[in-house]
């Protein structure tokens, strides 16, 4: 299939797939964080992650309409003002949701599965009633639309560079919390025994309502993010859930490394299939790869050894 | 016996037939267009559809929640100022129609159920409704069981007839090909690439598109990519695009994945003022989930445009906005969605009956001389003759005509040589 092109053309090519790819793991990452924290760390099954995406993506496209009525001069930054605010609406009401409902189920942890389903369904029905049932369209300031023009034949895209480093800060910022910080070893501690960590005198449960907390936040970013590569409406975040849980699941439940070990191969092995066949066809071919190897490693890339 | 006038005469009918008397003045001041000709009940329903003397009963089947609610609201809100605009006028056959309307909550099998509802309990005399072609297959069995009218809106794949649909939306042929046509005459365009959604409606119109481009206008198409529905990411094929550098990008992506692929086509440096696009499945609606600022310099090819300047548009758009707010935009499906009701008025009226049968029968040659894209009338084969056009998308959402068809193009379900 290479035969008709030049040299210049296949090499611009392969650096721009490179990006593509890059970009794929970033979005992967980013809307895979939130999980790892909440199902990974906690055990609670979150069907509604995609919600919590979504309201971010609300708070972002209502940021936006503010800017635009009020400050129009500082309208080039407002997007750093709606991912805060993304994350403090959708960590809110993630805090809201483990006190009414997740609080009560972590000793049921498959229930968690059909509970936070039913919320799913609840959050979309809210939200067309609030917002409407059409998708909205979230004004970006101009600086983030467009691409960067590297060579005459590469180009690439701002927003793709913009969630790539917007990926690596919340890694690594999560990564420094849950692993450094003394809170993140409450965390870990609440996770492997919650009688024994409630003993030695961490307050489980206000531990565990920030955690929850924490994660939705960070969905709500993501969120907030993706209102420059995709689509806000009430069930746009159907369409990020079953990616998010794939890349969770394969990584190990319960592994940050895991998870972005994961997201880099499945990302990368989609975006190279799908320069060589059609999309669906590369969908299909990542998702039996991923099913073949969960059946050799059941707990996934990276596993912690856990007490059973 | 006139000794004795009142005796056999019950004081409380007595009383009725006074009050009757009391009204008749009343009466004549309604207007007089409701009681002109409003035949006898029995005459026009034999069949026992939801009709009375003064009202007539139609079923509204669309999504109200569910993925599917962002695309059907459109519709159903057409649907509804229909009804009001033709109640307004008088009815139809001086009786007020009266909506029952049903939510299919974008699940089939619940389109199914819900048209069996209307059908059976509810007598419906005609069903304005569904969306998609997977909700209309689902209830298409259902129609026919139950000898039920089924109004359907959107422009779908063809391949389908039936006694009790009538097809207000384009078929595939009507839509594509003269398009096509246009673009390759104004572009000089030869080579395309084809990216859809993976489900039957794009699989067929490419199909249809193909055999079109390589037979008739003897092009080439470079490139067919499917990617599933709700799918998020199309760097990978844009950069196909990019290396294979088409005269024309052939789009039928739906949904979410839509806004995506805008998105990143322009974030990837396409710029579509340079680059030909034309699109199939981008309406008004679509765009404004999009952001004109993401597609504006794309075609793209349906039968109405919100913009279009005949005087039926002028006072359609106005009474749909002022009912619906001043935001809303209409796309291609809201129009033919708004056809639905004044069709099926039109053929009631030629038929001179609410009669499923008499209807089916009466539908071929109704036309409608009122509708907001112009001229339409009902084909033999149960779907619309219309013109084709192709409008270029602007900065405010909103498309500039560019072409249309000088002649209503015929509807061709089963196309010759396209399969």
């Amino acid at each position: 299939m290479f035969g008709d092109y030049s040299l210049g053309d296949l090499g611009s090519i392969f650096v721009m797939q490179g990006f593509a790819g890059l970009i794929l793991f970033s979005v992967y990452v980013l809307m895979a964080l939130g999980l790892a924290i909440i199902f990974g760390q906690m055990g609670v099954i979150n069907m509604a992650h995609g919600e919590f995406m979504i309201l971010g993506a609300y708070v972002t496209w209502m940021t936006s309409n503010l800017f635009q009525t009020y400050l129009p001069s500082l309208f080039s930054g407002y997007f750093f003002l709606a991912m805060i605010l993304a994350f403090v609406a959708s960590g809110a009401l993630g805090m809201l949701v483990e006190w009414v409902l997740i609080r009560h189920l972590y000793k049921r942890p498959l229930d968690t599965l059909l509970a936070t389903w039913g919320l799913s369904l609840i959050l979309q029905q809210a939200f067309r009633s609030v917002f409407g049932a059409r998708e909205v369209g979230v004004d970006l300031p101009q600086w983030m639309l467009g691409s960067l023009h590297v060579s005459d034949s590469i180009e690439v895209p701002i927003n793709g560079v913009f969630v790539m480093c917007l990926t690596v800060l919340i890694t690594v910022g999560v990564a420094y919390v849950m692993y450094k910080s003394r809170w993140g070893r409450q965390v870990r501690a609440v996770v492997q025994n919650r009688i024994m960590a409630g003993a030695v005198g961490i307050n489980t449960e206000k531990v565990d309502r920030y955690t929850y907390g924490l994660g939705c936040g960070i969905a709500g970013v993501a969120g907030s993010a993706f209102t420059m590569i995709g689509s806000t409406g009430p069930t746009s975040g159907q369409l990020y859930i079953v990616d998010t849980f794939l890349v969770v699941v394969f990584g190990g439940a319960a592994s940050l490394l895991g998870t972005i070990a994961s997201a880099f191969s499945i990302s990368q092995t989609q975006s190279t299939l799908e320069f060589f066949m059609s999309g669906s066809m590369a969908k299909v071919l990542t998702l039996l790869a991923v099913v073949g190897i969960l059946m050799l490693r059941p707990q996934g890339l990276f596993a912690l050894k856990v007490r059973k | 016996m006139s000794d004795e006038p009142n005796k056999g005469l019950l004081s409380p009918l007595r009383r009725k037939l006074l009050m009757g008397m009391a009204a008749l003045p009343a009466i004549t001041m309604l207007p007089k267009a409701s009681f002109a000709q409003a035949p006898a009940t029995s005459a026009v329903n034999t069949t026992g559809l939801a009709v009375t003397d003064t009202e007539v009963t139609v079923g509204i089947l669309h999504s109200a929640t569910g993925t599917m609610a962002i695309s059907e609201t459109g519709s159903i809100e057409a649907e509804k100022l229909a009804i009001e605009q033709i109640n307004a006028m008088g009815g139809v056959l001086g009786r007020k129609i009266k909506f029952i309307q049903e939510d299919g909550a974008s699940d089939w099998p619940t389109f199914a159920e819900k048209a069996k509802k209307l059908l059976v309990n509810d007598k419906v005399a005609a069903i304005m409704g569904c969306w998609t072609s997977a909700s209309r297959k689902a209830v298409l069995p259902v129609v026919e069981q139950y000898n039920g009218m089924l109004y359907y809106p959107t422009f779908y794949e063809g391949l389908e007839q039936s006694k009790n649909v009538i097809y207000t939306g384009q078929e595939a042929t009507q839509q594509i090909l003269a398009g096509l046509n246009w673009i390759a005459k104004e572009k000089g365009a030869k080579s395309f690439f084809f990216v859809g959604s993976d489900y039957i409606w794009p699989r067929t119109s490419n199909k249809i598109a193909r055999k079109h481009v390589e037979n008739v206008l003897k092009g080439k198409v470079v490139g067919e990519e499917y990617y599933p529905l709700g799918n998020t990411q199309f760097n990978s094929v844009i950069n196909k695009i990019k290396l294979t550098k088409p005269d024309v990008i052939f789009t039928d992506v739906v949904g979410g994945s839509n806004v995506a692929f805008y998105k990143q086509l322009k974030a990837a440096g396409i710029d579509l003022s340079k680059q030909a696009l034309l699109t199939i499945s981008v309406t008004e609606d679509e765009i404004d989930g999009i952001g004109g600022e993401n597609i504006a310099g794309a075609y793209a090819c349906m039968k109405y445009f919100q913009s279009l300047d005949n005087p039926n548009n002028k006072t359609f758009v106005p009474a749909f906005k002022k009912m619906w707010g001043e935001k809303t935009v209409i796309g291609d499906v809201t129009q033919a969605a708004y056809l639905g009701p004044w069709l099926w008025k039109l053929t009631v009226e030629k038929a001179g009956s609410f009669d499923v049968d008499k209807i089916a029968a009466a539908s071929p040659g109704v036309e409608f001389k009122g509708a907001p894209e112009g001229y339409v009338r009902i084909h033999e084969n149960h779907h619309l003759w219309s013109k084709t056009r192709v409008g270029r998308a602007k900065l405010d959402g909103q498309f500039e005509l560019i072409f249309e068809t000088a002649d209503l193009v015929e509807p061709d379900p089963f196309p010759k040589g396209y399969q």
